[in-house]
């Protein structure tokens, strides 16, 4: 039988704990996606429906890179909104281009049962050893935790750093580490010794500086490439950045009773995927005196659409700006940068007239 | 010799240049076709100004610009002030009605609503991927109609009973224009139609959940369109105000602003004879593979942009 070599499409910075995942766990090769750019969105697009949301066409484009660069197997997540129907559609697509590979689609198995994941995971290996995934998957979830602790850390310094870049070095060094770890306690110490190093990076924070919390859509929220690397853009504008939304807490830490409870004044109904969150995070920075939150999501997402009239109650309440960013396949920064450098000037504006 | 203080705001559809005193009195202005080319058109510009003004008396001492093409145009020119057409707008119109409430503006391709309290921005919006209800929209339609663009409003004003179009897209808008046409709308009530089609498209676009508060002040290329305003007050239900230089707003703005910065150049009007070209390639240096525009005068180039990371920066002084 041929080698396994399996990729997942890119999302931010998780290709280390999959590679992980799926070298130590299942025992077959990885092909680290390859990072998303001008041509993934352009074969994407090509071969995808016109009217689909983008991130479905970010992943088909990935899909068609990881194969050239020698994948045959290549796995889908189910997901709560469209997301749940990609890898179907993108199975056909992909053979309908004649790529002859193995597509496990892992929305087939739905709900979080533990014997679903069984099923599906037994799909991408049949032969699989259980008990190596069951050692190396409380790992791979801790390093997801990490890689988000890393980046939360991050958000919140790097537009004061005194050497520019000092932050991305340190943390491109970080994720290429992770690859090598497989054990909890080497984990643990590179995570330390990681921390250590980026809390010594030189920052020169004002005493008040501006703050402005990002909410939205999964993907287009994590994948830089599809926002336009929105925080890098408001960090180098001097701005602490934060953001909830990540693989842990949507994941693992998920409080969606206590979110509920939180936004019932605003809501009765979740309205799907991301969109307690969302609203849930909004009223939480507007509640905290933030000096502006964005919403980023992809054109036509659906769920992200249904919190706006929302967010708009939340923002006449709390009297705190909230710009809207649509994403799809546009790759002009002139509209994206008018609208963020206004967003500044007001925040900075507002901000001085309260003082 | 009295300083004087000039704006450029240089939009898609048309370039707009305002010359400023001391005391920000306009002492020339200009408002011209980009016709595509913007370097062309800020050349043609600086020409009208200067014929506009005494050139032993007023010395440009610094310049500042906004619209689509103001980092372009910025570097033309040696600007003090690049700034965005929403904060420029939003300047310029205080500079003339320091009690505004709410700023309408529409212009070729888009169009903004900025709210104001106690002279500062408290939200603002922008129309996001679709151009429906905007200059370019009412133009295309005019030339349908066979009417002149300057005209449209005056005979919207004519109409009696404006024939409902559906404002949602101009694909549909116009669409719907070319049924009520064809069963024998009169055309001024078409025209009404439409006035009243960009207002509903803009109200229920870019001022989705916005407030607004009285005074009203409508500004950019569509508020010099009488049928617009009328139908804004209809459907706003208060007075809307137009000023004589509401096309000017953000050129004035941004004068503001490069006469506020205190930073000062030399400028000369003279830039008609010198060569300035762009020149696009797409950076290679690593996978996103960036799209790098490098602005050159005279074959020397004076500023470049597009890389997403130091290895596409190109420095000043390298010469290609």
């Amino acid at each position: 039988m041929k080698k396994l070599k399996a990729s997942f499409p890119h999302l931010g910075s998780y290709h280390a704990p999959l590679e992980v995942f799926f070298t130590a766990g299942f025992g077959v090769d990885y092909i680290v996606p390859p990072p998303i750019t001008k041509r993934t969105l352009e074969i994407g697009s090509r071969y995808s429906p016109d009217y689909v949301c983008a991130p479905f066409k970010y992943h088909l484009g990935n899909f068609i890179e990881t194969i050239e660069a020698g994948a045959n197997t290549l796995v889908q997540s189910s997901g709560v909104c469209r997301l749940g129907y990609y890898g179907e559609l993108h199975e056909q697509i992909l053979q309908d281009l004649g790529y002859k590979v193995h597509f496990v689609n892992l929305a087939k198995y739905k709900a979080p049962k533990p014997i679903n994941f069984y099923n599906g995971f037994k799909e991408i290996k049949p032969d699989m050893s259980l008990t190596k995934i069951a050692q190396i998957f409380p790992v791979v979830l801790k390093m997801f935790e990490h890689i988000d602790e890393v980046e939360d850390f991050i958000r919140q310094n790097v537009g004061f750093e005194s050497t520019i870049g000092s932050f991305d070095k340190v943390h491109a060094d970080f994720l290429s580490d992770l690859r090598m770890i497989r054990k909890k306690k080497e984990l643990n110490n590179t995570y330390r010794n990681y921390m250590k190093r980026f809390k010594e990076i030189s920052v020169k924070k004002p005493n008040n500086p501006l703050r402005v919390g990002i909410i939205g859509e999964y993907y287009t929220i994590m994948e830089p490439f599809s926002n336009h690397y929105i925080e890098k853009e408001l960090a180098q504008m001097g701005i602490i950045v934060d953001r909830w939304l990540n693989v842990s807490n949507t994941l693992l830490h998920y409080p969606k009773k206590e979110m509920k409870k939180h936004i019932e004044d605003y809501v009765k109904y979740p309205m799907g995927a991301t969109s307690i969150p969302t609203i849930d995070r909004a009223l939480d920075y507007a509640k905290k005196g933030y000096d502006g939150i964005i919403h980023v999501k992809s054109f036509g997402c659906t769920p992200e659409i249904d919190t706006i009239p929302v967010l708009q109650n939340i923002s006449n309440d709390y009297k705190i700006p909230i710009l809207y960013f649509s994403f799809d396949t546009q790759t002009s920064e002139t509209g994206f940068t008018t609208r963020l450098e206004a967003f500044y000037d007001m925040i900075v504006m507002r901000k001085e007239a309260k003082k | 010799m009295s300083k004087a203080y000039l704006g450029i705001d240089v939009g898609s559809i048309s370039t707009k240049g305002v010359v400023l005193d001391e005391n920000n009195h306009i002492k020339a202005s200009t408002y011209l076709w980009t016709e595509g080319d913007p370097l062309y058109a800020v050349k043609r510009l600086l020409s009208a100004l200067k014929a506009q003004l005494d050139s032993s008396q007023d010395k440009i001492v610094a310049v500042g610009t906004t619209g689509s093409a103001r980092k372009l145009i910025g570097a033309m020119t040696g600007a003090a002030v690049i700034k965005n057409e929403i904060t420029a707008h939003a300047i310029g119109a205080m500079s003339v009605h320091p009690d505004v409430r709410t700023i309408i503006e529409i212009g070729g391709q888009d169009s903004k609503i900025i709210l104001i309290e106690n002279g500062i921005v408290i939200d603002y919006a922008m129309n996001t991927l679709c151009a429906a209800g905007t200059g370019a929209f009412l133009s295309s339609q005019a030339q349908r109609l066979h009417i002149n663009i300057e005209d449209f409003g005056e005979i919207a004003l004519h109409s009696t009973k404006p024939t409902p179009i559906a404002a949602r897209c101009t694909v549909f808008a116009e669409s719907d224009l070319v049924h009520k046409a064809q069963i024998g709308h009169k055309k001024e009530d078409i025209v009404a139609g439409l006035c009243k089609a960009v207002v509903t498209n803009y109200l229920n676009n870019v001022g989705k959940g916005k407030k607004i508060i009285s005074p009203v002040i409508f500004q950019g290329g569509v508020s010099k369109n009488v049928g617009v305003i009328k139908a804004f007050e209809e459907i706003l239900g208060m007075p809307v105000t137009v000023d004589t230089n509401s096309h000017l707003t953000g050129a004035l703005g941004v004068a503001i602003l490069a006469k506020k910065s205190k930073v000062e150049n030399d400028f000369c009007f003279d830039m008609t004879d010198i060569e300035f070209k762009t020149m696009g390639y797409e950076c290679k240096k690593c996978s996103n593979n960036c799209e790098i525009i490098c602005i050159y005068r005279e074959n020397e180039i004076i500023d470049a942009w597009g890389n997403k990371c130091e290895n596409g920066a190109i420095r000043k002084s390298y010469k290609n």
